[in-house]
C-alpha cells in the first residue's frame, strides 16, 4: 500500500473519454454550423422536455422527493468511505468479489485481466457511462478483446464509429435516416431492404445481437444505484439488453463510480421516482434489475464490483463543488439546456455533457485540462429547477469560474477585470470613466463595430449609443446634488 | 415611503431612461426617490465571471452605500439577484464574514420594481397608458433566481391601451448570460436567433422585460436586422402615461 500524500488525483490524461480536442466555443462553432443535428436535437429534447413536464407534473410531492433525493446524496457522499467500506462488506458477504481502481488505467487493466482469466474473447456490454469515461472498449480491445455494446442507442454509436453526446440517449444527434445508412454500412447479417421505420431498424437490431447474447460468457455493466447495507446493485434500462448481459454470461463484471453508493435499501424508493420520470418522462422505466453477489444455479456464477474513483476524491475535496457527485444522470438538465439543445454533446468533449458535464468533467480532470466548459452556460438556471436531486448546477458553474481564475495567471482579461473593479469602486472614478466612454458616441451608429473583445458583440447585435447624459449627471442636474 | 434606488451600472451608463422611468412611477405613486450618488455597480460581472476577489471593493461599495436606507429598489431582476444570491456568499469565500452578514442584511431590503410594486407598495395598476402591443419576455434571473412569477404581467395588464401578446418558448433564455455574450458569441447568437424568431412571431412593435442587460442583447439584434420592433424596459412602459 503505498501512502497517501497530497491533495486526491484526478483523472490520468491519455486514457478514457473526459477531455475535448478543443475548447467548448471552437467545437460549438462547427456544431452550430451542422443544420441536421441542429434539428435533430430540437426535436428530440423538446419531446422528451414535454414527457417529463407532464409526468413530473402528475406528482403533488414532487419537491419533496426532490429534497429527500438530496438529502439522501449528501448523506452518501459525507459518509461515503464507510459506505463504501459496508457495500464491500456486503457484496463479499454474497459472493461478490470487490476490486479497487483509483483511476481510468487501475479499472482497466483490473477489467481486462478478469476477462483474460475467464477464457473469453468477447464481451456483452450494458449501457454504461462510467466504462465510456474510463475508455474501458480501447482497453480491452489491446488486450484481445472485442466489446459488443448491447444498448440500441449505444450500438448506433459503436456501428457508426462515433462518440456519445447525451447522458440517456447517445446517438441524440442521429435521425433515423442517417441509423439506417449506419446498419446497412456495419452490420454484415442485415437485410438489404432495411426501411427507416423504427420498428424495422429495432428489430435488425435485436437478429444482430441475439447471437452475442447466446454466445458470449463474460458481461460488462455500469451501475444505477448501490445499496450499502444490502450490496444490490441496480441498473435501469428499457430495452431489456441490459437484462440479458446482467443474466445469461456466466461472469458479470461491474464498473462502478464510488459515488453510485446510497446508504438503504429504503432510498431506492426515492430514486426510482425520481429517475424514470426525470429521464425519460416515464412513471416507470420498462426494465430494473437488480442482483445482489452470486446466487447458485441462477444467473452469473462469478460476480466482479469495480470501484471507480477516477477524479471522484479530488472533486468530494472541494466543499462546494462535490454536489456534482450527487448527480444520478437522468440528463433532464441535458434536455431543457438551450445551450446543450444548440451544441449537441460533441462539442463538451466528455463522456458527460451538458450543464452537469461542464461542472462534473472539470473537477474530474482538474480545472485547467477542462477549462472553457464552466462558461459554456448563459446562467439561465434551467438545469437547477429540472434536476432531481437539486444540484444548484449555475452556483457551481460560478464557483469553478472562480477557481479557475485563482488557478490561472495574469491575463489580458484579468487585467481589464482589476481595472473594472478599481474604476467602479470609486463613484468618482465610475464617473469619470462614464464621461470618457463617451467620446465614442460618434462611433456608436448602428451597425457599427466595437474593438475586441466587444467586437464578438457587434457581431450578430448593434451596440447601444451612450446618451448625452448619464442618469447620475441628469440626476445632479434635477436635485442640484454633487456627486 | 423614501425608497432608494439603485439605477445599476448599464442603466445609469447607457439606458438612464430606465433609471429615470422608475423614479417617474415611483413619484407618481406619491413616494419619495433618494439616488445615493455613491452607488456604482453590484459586482454581478466580475462575480460571474470567476472574478470574485475583484468583485469584493464594489460588494463593499453596495453594502455602504445602501445599508441607511430601509427600502431599495432596482430595475434588475439580474443585479438584484446577485445582491441577493451572491454578495453574501463571496464575501464569506473571501473571508470577510463581517461583510457577509451586513450584506444580507441589506439584499433582504433590496427588491426588483415589479417586486416592489406588488409585495411593498401594493399596487398593480400604476396608472400607465401605453396603446401598443409588446411581449414580455420574462428574464431568467427574474423568474428563476428571484422568482417573480406573473408580477410584471399583472403590471402589464394593468396598462391601460396596452395589447399584451403570448410569446413562445418565452422562458427560454435569450442567450446574453453577461461575458458568455462574448466568450460564447456563437451559442450566444444562436440562442438569440430563436428569442427573436419567437418576438418576430407575436407581431408584437416593442418586446419588454425586467432587464436592460437582456433588452441590450435582444433588442442588439432586432435592430441588426432592420426588424422595426423594439426593445422597452418595463419601468418605461409602466412611466408612461
Amino acid at each position: 500500500m503505498t501512502a497517501f500524500l497530497g491533495m486526491p488525483a484526478h483523472a490520468p490524461r491519455g486514457v478514457g473519454h473526459l477531455r475535448g480536442e478543443e475548447p467548448f466555443p471552437a467545437a460549438a462553432r462547427r456544431a452550430l454550423n451542422d443544420a441536421q443535428l441542429r434539428r435533430n436535437l430540437g426535436k428530440a429534447t423538446s419531446t422528451i422536455r414535454a414527457k417529463r413536464a407532464a409526468v413530473v407534473g402528475e406528482l403533488p410531492d414532487w419537491e419533496e422527493l426532490r429534497a429527500a433525493g438530496r438529502a439522501i446524496k449528501a448523506d452518501a457522499m459525507r459518509n461515503l468511505d464507510r459506505y463504501l467500506l459496508q457495500l464491500e462488506a456486503a457484496v463479499t458477504e454474497r459472493g461478490g468479489i470487490v476490486h479497487w481502481a483509483r483511476d481510468a488505467n487501475e479499472a482497466n487493466a483490473i477489467v481486462t485481466s478478469l476477462v483474460q482469466a475467464a477464457g473469453a474473447t468477447e464481451v456483452v456490454k450494458v449501457k454504461s457511462l462510467a466504462t465510456d469515461e474510463i475508455g474501458l472498449n480501447d482497453a480491452l480491445a489491446a488486450g484481445g478483446i472485442a466489446a459488443y455494446e448491447t444498448d440500441l442507442a449505444e450500438l448506433i454509436v459503436q456501428l457508426g464509429h462515433d462518440r456519445p453526446s447525451h447522458i440517456l440517449v447517445p446517438a441524440i444527434h442521429r435521425n433515423r435516416a442517417e441509423i439506417r445508412e449506419i446498419f446497412l454500412r456495419e452490420m454484415s447479417d442485415v437485410d438489404p431492404g432495411l426501411t427507416d421505420d423504427p420498428a424495422a431498424l429495432a428489430e435488425a437490431a435485436r437478429r444482430h445481437l441475439r447471437r452475442k447474447f447466446l454466445s458470449a460468457t463474460v458481461g460488462i455493466s455500469g451501475v444505477n444505484f448501490a445499496v450499502a447495507e444490502t450490496g444490490t446493485l441496480c441498473v435501469l434500462e428499457s430495452e431489456g439488453n441490459g437484462r440479458m448481459c446482467l443474466t445469461l454470461p456466466q461472469t458479470l463484471i461491474t464498473v462502478m463510480g464510488i459515488e453510485k453508493v446510497i446508504p438503504t435499501w429504503a432510498d431506492l424508493g426515492v430514486f426510482m421516482q425520481l429517475l424514470p420520470r426525470s429521464s425519460t418522462g416515464e412513471r416507470m422505466n420498462p426494465y430494473t434489475s437488480m442482483w445482489t453477489g452470486v446466487t447458485a444455479g441462477d444467473g452469473p456464477q462469478a460476480f466482479h464490483l469495480v470501484l471507480l474513483d477516477n477524479g471522484r476524491t479530488a472533486a468530494l475535496a472541494d466543499p462546494v463543488g462535490r454536489e456534482a457527485l450527487h448527480c444520478i444522470r437522468c440528463s433532464a438538465c441535458l434536455n431543457v439546456c438551450p445551450v446543450y439543445e444548440r451544441t449537441g454533446g460533441h462539442a463538451y468533449g466528455s463522456v458527460y455533457p451538458g450543464p452537469i458535464g461542464a461542472v462534473l468533467s472539470p473537477q474530474l480532470t482538474g480545472i485547467q485540462d477542462n477549462a472553457s466548459l464552466p462558461y459554456a452556460s448563459s446562467l439561465c438556471g434551467a438545469c437547477y429547477d429540472a434536476c432531481p436531486v437539486k444540484i444548484n448546477i449555475p452556483s457551481l458553474l460560478v464557483h469553478l469560474r472562480a477557481r479557475h481564475v485563482e488557478e490561472s495567471g495574469a491575463s489580458v482579461e484579468a487585467l481589464t477585470m482589476a481595472a473594472a473593479s478599481w474604476v467602479m469602486s470609486s463613484p468618482r472614478r465610475f464617473g469619470r470613466a462614464q464621461r470618457a466612454g463617451r467620446i465614442y458616441r460618434p462611433l456608436g451608429r448602428r451597425g457599427g463595430g466595437l474593438p475586441p473583445p466587444l467586437a464578438a458583440w457587434t457581431r450578430s447585435r448593434d451596440a447601444p449609443v451612450p446618451p448625452a447624459r448619464t442618469f447620475r449627471e441628469w440626476w445632479r442636474d434635477e436635485h442640484g446634488e454633487t456627486p | 415611503m423614501r425608497i432608494a434606488l439603485f439605477a445599476t451600472c448599464l442603466a445609469d451608463t447607457l439606458f438612464p431612461e430606465v433609471a429615470k422611468a422608475t423614479v417617474a412611477v415611483l413619484e407618481r405613486l406619491g413616494h419619495q426617490v433618494d439616488f445615493p450618488a455613491e452607488q456604482t455597480c453590484c459586482g454581478q460581472m466580475h462575480v460571474n465571471t470567476g472574478y470574485q476577489r475583484q468583485a469584493l471593493p464594489l460588494i463593499r461599495r453596495y453594502v455602504e452605500t445602501f445599508e441607511p436606507h430601509e427600502v431599495i429598489v432596482a430595475p434588475s431582476g439580474s443585479c438584484v439577484g446577485s445582491i441577493v444570491h451572491q454578495h453574501a456568499m463571496v464575501a464569506r469565500r473571501q473571508g470577510d464574514l463581517e461583510l457577509a452578514s451586513r450584506a444580507e442584511a441589506v439584499a433582504a431590503r433590496t427588491h426588483e420594481l415589479s417586486q416592489l410594486l406588488i409585495d411593498v407598495l401594493g399596487v398593480e395598476d400604476v396608472g400607465a397608458y401605453y396603446p401598443h402591443r409588446v411581449a414580455y419576455h420574462p428574464t431568467c434571473h427574474s423568474l428563476r433566481l428571484l422568482q417573480v412569477g406573473d408580477r410584471p404581467l399583472r403590471l402589464l395588464r394593468a396598462v391601460a391601451g396596452l395589447d399584451l401578446v403570448p410569446l413562445a418558448d418565452a422562458e427560454v433564455c435569450c442567450g446574453f448570460g453577461g461575458t458568455f455574450a462574448v466568450k460564447n458569441a456563437d451559442v450566444s447568437t444562436a440562442m438569440l436567433a430563436d428569442k427573436m424568431g419567437n418576438v418576430l412571431g407575436t407581431g408584437a412593435e416593442v418586446c419588454t422585460a425586467g432587464d436592460s442587460s437582456c433588452l441590450m442583447h435582444i433588442g442588439g439584434g432586432l435592430s441588426r436586422l432592420r426588424t422595426g420592433v423594439r426593445t422597452v424596459h418595463l419601468a418605461e412602459i409602466l412611466a408612461s402615461t
